[in-house]
């Protein structure tokens, strides 16, 4: 009747995750009682959860990163500390079942679910408003993309406290996590958390594609189109690539375990090698999916707060599409150490090199952006200095690596680890932040502190450099990734100021939440009016903040790069807003919350062998598929009196 | 006033790692090989990287805003100079890299014996849950987590792994490689310096992977001859029912010698990919 | 301003109509679905001769039997492109004949793969026996479930054709519809080729 699952799963024995469970599911309990003491369920319904407006579905998934950003960092907490004192003779707080976990989970909900939901949701809220459109290709979509990667995260969190996590590091190399050497339910919390939000985040990239490709402005051709669309198209290009991979290779070790194959094991001619190939092919497509975006972001923001086109726009465009089409061809450089021979080896490690040309390139034209600019030291422009100083310190680790002989004596070092937190942290988290504080008068109609932004900042920088410079020579002095305790104590104290470094990060994020916090109560001193808080360059800020749930009145007539600025100079404050005609936008639709529940009960049904749940489950899913394809109303109309008073109350404002 | 600090710390943690043992302190041809190319590649790469931190924080502090005496050149987005320059420099770095890359791969490959007139001494390494074994085909004894070699002497391995993925790992030594279940993998090692030198797996492999660790002894030729005898003269002999022993998991296991071993052990261990047992005796 | 029109470039004429959006919408769907059989392809090319002492595709594939199975599925995407010529005539009982042609010869296409998998499993040949075998049926399985699922969107588009009618949003759907269906054609192809023609040489 209930599988595998009993009451043994819950980890009574175990107090770090017990006593975490007790405390999320308090406050959780917490949170809703609230909601519902205060009404707020119809107005959450309609407004947020059912929502298929692009912008909320971007606010939700940037909450739900943030909010999975906790969770992760807490991983890394733990891991530091444990560090910190596990040297020699003693074993640390965290035993190594337990510990396993942990670096597992942190690696897991980092990448997916933190830096993917991120970079997703800033795409999401931007795309459209760059492009000058209303909506994304296909709104409902768009929902059920956003809460099937919503299913896949209340999975991972369910392991804490039903169960338990996969314990063979964020991408699950068999034969180790094959069911003879993990038959627990941990790799299968992995896999089917996984394979759910992949399918969420494959089905947003057709998305994406399909709105840069065929929803632009009137008169906004490739050419101008704003960087960051670019940078967005190329992530999204390389999502639908590389996504499905992903998808059929945890397909395969699912069928290893669940139904006896042999792809990945170690007897009957299973081939471990293999997976390691195919999910490489994903796994670097996947570093250069979150990454992309950011560069996005930093042209966009270093552009506007130097006053300046973006220098070299056709060759950042160039390089971007080169490095979407090269990253597809550096895999094994993720493996140089398994013994393809000097040619493979040598042939993987000088394109990655070559995939360094365009990044160099990139950060060359930023420089030249920022030379003979007017700089103004905004909180994004602190992050993206930041950026620039640490992602090519990381980049310049990741070319040393990807020589094949110096990969021998570094490859799943601490060394390793130190150079792909530089360029995630470095690239994409400082991008994250960069977009978030740009973007959000935008979506808000208040920009944030800039003084409590700041120490944010500085925070993450200070505390990114003393936790990983560390490591960078522990990797160099022999010390291996994945370690629970060590016996050289001469590598304690640079553990000491790791543990240090991650405490300042710490305060960092204590920081952006003070930020917000702060912002939100004193909202009315930094009221965005006139929709162009920054003096910007390109569309969205044409905008009012927020913007209407239709986003431009009338369409905008392009007709150059950065179309918001010439406006401005050409004398137009704003868009035309000659009489509008009704406009249709999306209806809002359950099926993307209703099919994620469905998607929930299949997978932990799935995971725990419930078999007639997991049935209801699919069943439940494709019914309300069905149901839904029967529906005919998919748009309400916006009257054009509404939109016509709507619009006066825009031009009543001050500024 | 970023720079200068970040300088100071990159210069004292470089320095403080070139006295530690480890990877920047080879003691072997291949260890010493690979330390030069990294070396060399570092400091190529920061003759590139060090300008472009030290332009980032100077055109962002000169044109700041309020800097009057900054030029502004509020249009300009195009330069075709620089345009080439710019994509000149990269390309020129990692066409030099290449060349290493290409150069040092071969030369380093795993498999590539190394140039010595002497005859290297045969090991074969199992990894196992959570140790390592180390046999000697051509001297009939056999180690577990404790490898013992002549200075000076160049050593041909061949690895497999009784389960799951590992990596034989001799930082001061040089390149690791994996073992893999059914697959015999190749690395050639040699160690110039007598000495203790520590030894790991490189790859998560579960549990009690934080204790696979094994010491490289090297010592004389005479002592490591010393060595063999004793193994010899003490201890079992390592046939398939010893072996099914060892392959049950456990951790922490102390170094201890096999006096003989049965022929053809590994091809065995080879052909017949584990399916070995995995979760810690509780 | 007519004669302007024809001269504004494609890319800048402003957001595509709705079916064109969605036919890219579909294509690119399709696309990661090859991307998927990819993968598989690349697995059975590695696995192909991992047959552990087991039997290998020489001695196990009836090439006649394949041939059947391949002309139902071909024959099918035949008549699907003659149920979608039915839909541009707007011709309700073409669409429902060639629709019905079609799902028979797709449903054959099934029933002669699964009589070949039972056959198989009666004889004790599973996937738990080899990495080949785990990759055929992988391979192979994946194809007719996609097929499978296919058939089932086929049932349920006539079903909406009868009861909403021939409007634009369901037509539109019939259309992706044949799209798919002639990729799993596609694919079949391949699979013909590299799996059962593949195992003979």
């Amino acid at each position: 009747m209930f599988g595998k699952l009993s009451l043994a799963a819950i980890p009574l024995d175990q107090p770090i995750p017990l006593i975490t469970s007790a405390v999320i599911i308090v406050l959780l309990a917490a949170i809703l009682t609230l909601v519902t003491y205060k009404g707020w369920w119809p107005y959450l319904w309609r407004e947020w959860l059912t929502s298929t407006d692009h912008k909320r579905i971007g606010v939700m998934y940037v909450v739900l990163s943030l909010v999975m950003l906790l969770r992760g960092f807490s991983d890394a907490i733990m891991m530091r500390s444990q560090l910190a004192v596990a040297a020699g003779a003693a074993a640390g707080y965290l035993p190594p079942e337990h510990y396993n976990q942990i670096f597992s989970a942190h690696g897991t909900i980092m990448i997916f679910f933190v830096a993917m939901t991120f970079v997703i949701g800033l795409m999401n809220f931007v795309v459209p408003l760059q492009l000058g459109v209303r909506d994304v290709a296909f709104p409902v979509l768009n929902s059920v993309s956003f809460w099937l990667t919503a299913a896949g995260v209340l999975l991972v969190n369910v392991s804490l406290f039903v169960g338990e996590f996969a314990r063979t590091g964020w991408l699950a190399y068999p034969p180790l996590s094959e069911i003879a050497y993990s038959p627990g339910v941990g790799v299968d919390y992995y896999l089917w958390s996984l394979q759910i939000s992949g399918l969420g985040t494959l089905l947003a990239g057709i998305n994406f594609t399909t709105t840069i490709l065929k929803l632009r402005a009137p008169g906004m051709s490739y050419s101008r189109m704003p960087i960051f669309c670019w940078t967005a198209l190329a992530s999204n290009l390389l999502i639908v690539a590389a996504f499905p991979i992903l998808t059929a290779t945890f397909a395969m070790l699912l069928l290893d375990r669940y139904l006896g194959f042999h792809f990945f094991t170690n007897d009957a001619g299973g081939n471990p090698m293999m997976y390691i190939n195919l999910i490489w092919a994903w796994g670097h497509p996947e570093v250069y999916i979150l990454v992309l975006p950011a560069f996005g972001v930093f042209s966009e923001v270093i552009a506007t707060f130097s006053g300046k086109p973006l220098f070299g726009r056709r060759s950042m465009v160039i390089a971007t599409m080169a490095i979407c089409m090269l990253s597809f061809m550096v895999w094994l450089h993720h493996f140089f150490t398994m013994g393809a021979g000097a040619n493979v080896n040598a042939f993987f490690g000088i394109m990655t090199m070559i995939i360094a040309v365009p990044t160099g390139v990139k950060v060359f034209n930023w420089l030249f952006t920022l030379y003979r600019g007017e700089v103004r030291f905004t909180a994004p422009v602190y992050w993206s200095l930041g950026f620039m100083v640490t992602f090519v310190i990381g980049g310049m680790t990741g070319v040393l690596l990807a020589i094949p002989p110096a990969d021998f004596v570094l490859h799943n070092s601490l060394f390793l680890v130190a150079h792909f937190h530089n360029v995630i942290i470095g690239g994409v988290v400082f991008g994250a932040m960069a977009g978030y504080t740009y973007w959000f008068p935008k979506a808000f109609g208040f920009t944030l502190d800039e003084r409590l932004g700041k120490a944010a900042f500085w925070c993450w920088f200070i505390g990114f450099y003393l936790a990983f410079m560390p490591l960078y020579e522990l990797g160099l002095m022999g010390a291996t990734r994945r370690m629970q305790h060590y016996s050289d104590m001469s590598w304690q104290p640079l553990m000491w100021v790791a543990f240090a470094g991650a405490l300042v990060i710490f305060a960092g994020i204590c920081f952006t939440i003070a930020q917000l916090v702060y912002s939100i109560k004193t909202r009315d001193r930094r009221r965005d009016t006139t929709g162009d808080p920054w003096n910007g360059r390109t569309l969205e800020w044409s905008t009012a903040s927020p913007p209407p749930p239709w986003n431009f009145t009338v369409l905008p007539q392009v007709s150059g790069i950065d179309e918001f600025w010439s406006m401005k100079h050409a004398g137009k404050k704003s868009l035309s807003r000659a009489a509008p005609p009704a406009i249709h936008v999306p209806r809002a639709s359950p099926l993307g919350f209703l099919t994620a529940f469905s998607a929930v009960m299949f997978g932990f049904a799935s995971i725990w062998h419930i078999w007639w749940l997991a049935i209801a489950g699919l069943v439940g899913a494709i019914a309300l598929l069905l149901r839904h394809s029967w529906r005919l109303d998919t748009e309400v109309q916006v009257s054009a009196s509404d939109i016509a008073k709507y619009e006066t109350q825009q031009e009543a404002k001050p500024g | 006033m970023r720079v200068p600090i970040k300088a100071c710390i990159v210069l004292v943690l470089l320095e403080s790692a070139c006295t530690s043992s480890g990877v920047l302190d080879p003691h072997g041809p291949v260890g010493g090989a690979e330390r030069t190319i990294l070396f060399n590649a570092t400091v190529i790469m920061l003759a590139v990287v060090v300008p472009v931190i030290l332009a980032t924080g100077l055109f962002a502090w000169w044109f700041r805003a309020g800097n009057r005496k900054a030029r502004r050149e509020l249009e300009w987005s195009y330069a075709g100079r620089i345009e080439f320059v710019v994509w000149a420099i990269p390309a020129l770095v990692v066409l030099f890299l290449g060349g290493i890359s290409w150069i040092g791969s071969h030369d380093l490959d795993p498999r590539t014996r190394l140039q010595t007139a002497s005859t290297p001494i045969e090991v074969e390494v199992v990894s196992l849950d959570w140790k390592w074994l180390f046999i000697y085909p051509g001297l009939n004894v056999a180690s577990v987590n404790r490898l013992v070699a002549p200075v000076g002497t160049p050593l041909h391995f061949r690895l497999t792994s009784a389960g799951v993925m590992n990596s034989f790992f001799i930082p001061q030594l040089g390149s690791q490689i994996y073992t893999m279940a059914g697959m015999a993998t190749e690395l050639n090692l040699q160690a110039d310096d007598q000495g203790t030198f520590a030894g790991l797996s490189a790859q998560f492999s579960g549990d009690g992977f934080s204790d696979m660790r094994f010491d490289m002894t090297v010592v004389t030729p005479q002592a490591f001859a010393q060595w063999i005898d004793a193994a010899r003269a003490h201890g079992g002999s390592l046939g398939p029912k010893e072996y099914a022993e060892l392959t049950r998991p456990s951790q922490k296991e102390a170094p201890r010698t096999f006096a003989a071993v049965s022929p053809k052990l590994f091809d065995a261990i080879l052909a017949t990919p584990g399916t070995a047992p995995h979760e810690t005796p509780k | 301003m007519s004669a302007l029109a024809e001269e504004i470039p494609l890319a800048e004429r402003g957001p595509a109509p709705t079916r064109i959006v969605v036919s890219v919408g579909v294509w690119l769907f399709l696309l990661s679905d090859i991307v998927i059989f990819s993968a598989l392809f690349a697995a059975y090319a590695v696995l192909a001769q991992r047959t552990a002492g087991g039997p290998s595709g020489a001695q196990l594939f009836d090439l006649k039997h394949v041939f059947l199975e391949t002309c139902c599925l071909l024959v099918s995407s035949f008549t699907c492109g003659l149920c979608v010529l039915a839909l541009e005539r707007r011709s309700r009982t073409m669409i429902y004949v060639w629709a019905a042609v079609t799902f028979v010869l797709g449903l054959s296409f099934i029933s002669l793969e699964l009589s070949e998998f039972i056959g198989m499993f009666s004889r004790g040949i599973n996937p738990t026996r080899s990495a080949f075998l785990s990759a055929f049926f992988g391979l192979v399985g994946t194809h007719g479930l996609h097929v499978t699922a296919g058939l089932c969107w086929l049932a349920v588009m006539m079903a909406q054709i009868a009861t909403l009618g021939l409007r634009p949003k369901v037509a539109q759907r019939l259309v992706c519809f044949s799209l798919f269906w002639h990729a799993l054609d596609l694919v079949w192809i391949g699979v013909f080729t590299i799996v059962y023609l593949g195992a003979r040489t």
